[in-house]
């Protein structure tokens, strides 16, 4: 198979800044979203994801401009995610530049969301983010759910049905989250990444946990992912996405080195 | 002469990224339009012929907008560049939408990968093709100058070309199949792939294209 597995950095973006820091020593200004764009750029990242986590609905149209100013500089496909909410949002962010939105609790809110966006920008465009918790005990046959909140609040549904039905409603993409995992640094959850990957026919890119080079590999070797999203390794500089490609390469993965 | 290169805009996604890398790539007096107006277009020198969603949607905004003919016309005699529902289009029938009838400039078919799943043993293949996937040159092309063989291009789509001519075919890529991810004749450069969304190779072949003559 040619195709190549992706690797996706992934920016919280908070009122037009990056946060959860950047330390780069070659940028003027770790903070500024398109320079570190442009960083990632420069080091093969095949996407980038922006995560839009500005509380107030105000400062909202700040993440519109972060999307222009690196689309006219920045020529790889760039997804942008949080607070999309109505068709108007997803039409915002694709007329700035952006090549697909992620769609999470509004999702949850209301399915039908999903497909009315699909069928008015195409499918290509719509990625419905997963955030999804173990509730199974020690011993059970496992099973996730999905949770709003940050992880805070259970939805009920499951995890796997729940990607089926989103990818019936016309997601061209899952983007999935363990919230077990997320910000422990311990690697993906691979049983969950794989049943999802298993379950549904569009691409699955895994998130949430990765903390060393072999999480990533381990994550579509394991886990059935075809794109895998990492923040703090990479913001952290404790490996260039360069070094992540080849780690990946020699352990066997096809990759746009 | 006119120096002016224009983006066909006929309501088929997002253009801004096609605008914003020809910018970046033209020469200091060549113009980038987006334009959905029959007369600019039939003024420029070259044409990039874009597109994404669905086959039965582009040919209905393409014929409600009246845009057809030109760029046909655009086809036929100058530099012209199709970017992946542009390509597809310019084939005679698509698959998609239970069968639409394209723009048949090129005899041949729009086929989906989906079959190709059901009839091979593929059954890991994901839909849409999404991704970084290797190109290999057919034809010793002007568009291909300074582009390695076997160079990465972002593709998305769900639907590929099948030409009856063979010797359309300007590139192929391997997803499950060994489908056509360019076509190259006279005037006419087509790709499946993405050149604005793919990095320096991408740069690179929108460059070439800003200064091709249109001959091979």
């Amino acid at each position: 198979m040619a195709l190549a597995k992706r690797i996706i950095p992934c920016l919280d973006v908070d009122n037009g800044r990056v946060v959860k820091g950047v330390k780069f020593v070659d940028i003027r200004d770790a903070g500024n979203p398109v320079e570190v764009a442009r960083r990632y750029d420069a080091e093969g990242a095949d996407e980038i994801t922006f995560l839009d986590i500005t509380a107030s609905s105000d400062d909202r149209e700040t993440i519109v401009h972060v999307v222009e100013e690196v689309a006219n500089e920045v020529f790889i496909p760039l997804t942008v995610g949080g607070g999309i909410r109505t068709l108007d949002d997803v039409r915002r962010m694709l007329n700035a530049g952006a090549d697909k939105v992620a769609i999470n609790t509004a999702a949850v809110f209301n399915p039908e969301f999903v497909r009315e966006a699909s069928e008015s920008v195409g499918s290509q465009c719509i990625v419905v983010a997963i955030d999804a918790k173990k509730v199974s005990a020690e011993g059970e046959t496992q099973r996730w759910e999905i949770f709003t909140h940050g992880g805070r609040k259970p939805t009920g549904l499951d995890a796997i049905e729940w990607a089926e039905k989103m990818v019936d409603y016309g997601a061209g993409e899952i983007l999935l989250t363990s919230m077990d995992r997320d910000g422990t640094k311990i690697g993906f959850d691979l049983p969950l990444t794989r049943a999802i990957s298993d379950a549904v026919s569009v691409p699955v890119i895994a998130s949430g946990g990765v903390g060393n080079l072999d999480h990533l590999a381990d994550g579509v070797i394991e886990g059935k992912a075809d794109a895998v999203l990492a923040a703090s390794i990479f913001h952290f500089a404790e490996y260039t996405i360069q070094e992540a490609k080849q780690h990946m390469a020699d352990r066997g993965i096809e990759m746009r080195l | 002469m006119s120096t002016t290169i224009a983006v066909v805009d006929y309501g088929m996604g997002n253009l801004r990224s096609v605008s914003k890398a020809l910018e970046h790539v033209a020469a200091d007096d060549q113009k980038i339009i987006v334009s959905s107006d029959a007369a600019e277009i039939a003024n420029a020198e070259r044409v990039v012929f874009p597109g994404q969603g669905a086959a039965r949607d582009c040919m209905k905004h393409l014929k409600d907008l009246q845009l057809e003919d030109v760029v046909l016309q655009a086809a036929h005699e100058k530099p012209f560049l199709g970017i992946c529902m542009g390509m597809q289009v310019l084939m005679a029938h698509s698959e998609e939408n239970q069968g639409v009838s394209c723009m048949n400039l090129y005899a041949g078919e729009v086929r989906a990968f989906a079959d190709e799943k059901l009839q091979s043993q593929m059954q890991s293949l994901k839909i849409p093709h999404m991704g970084w996937n290797k190109v290999s040159h057919k034809q010793d092309h002007p568009l291909w100058h300074e582009i390695q063989e076997d160079s990465r291009f972002y593709f998305v789509h769900s639907y590929y070309v099948d030409p009856e001519d063979e010797t359309l075919v300007a590139g192929t890529t391997e997803y499950g199949i060994e489908f056509v991810s360019a076509i190259a004749r006279d005037n006419v450069f087509a790709a499946q792939f993405h050149p604005e969304k793919s990095a320096q190779d991408g740069l690179q072949l929108l460059k070439n294209f800003c200064c091709w003559n249109g001959q091979k």
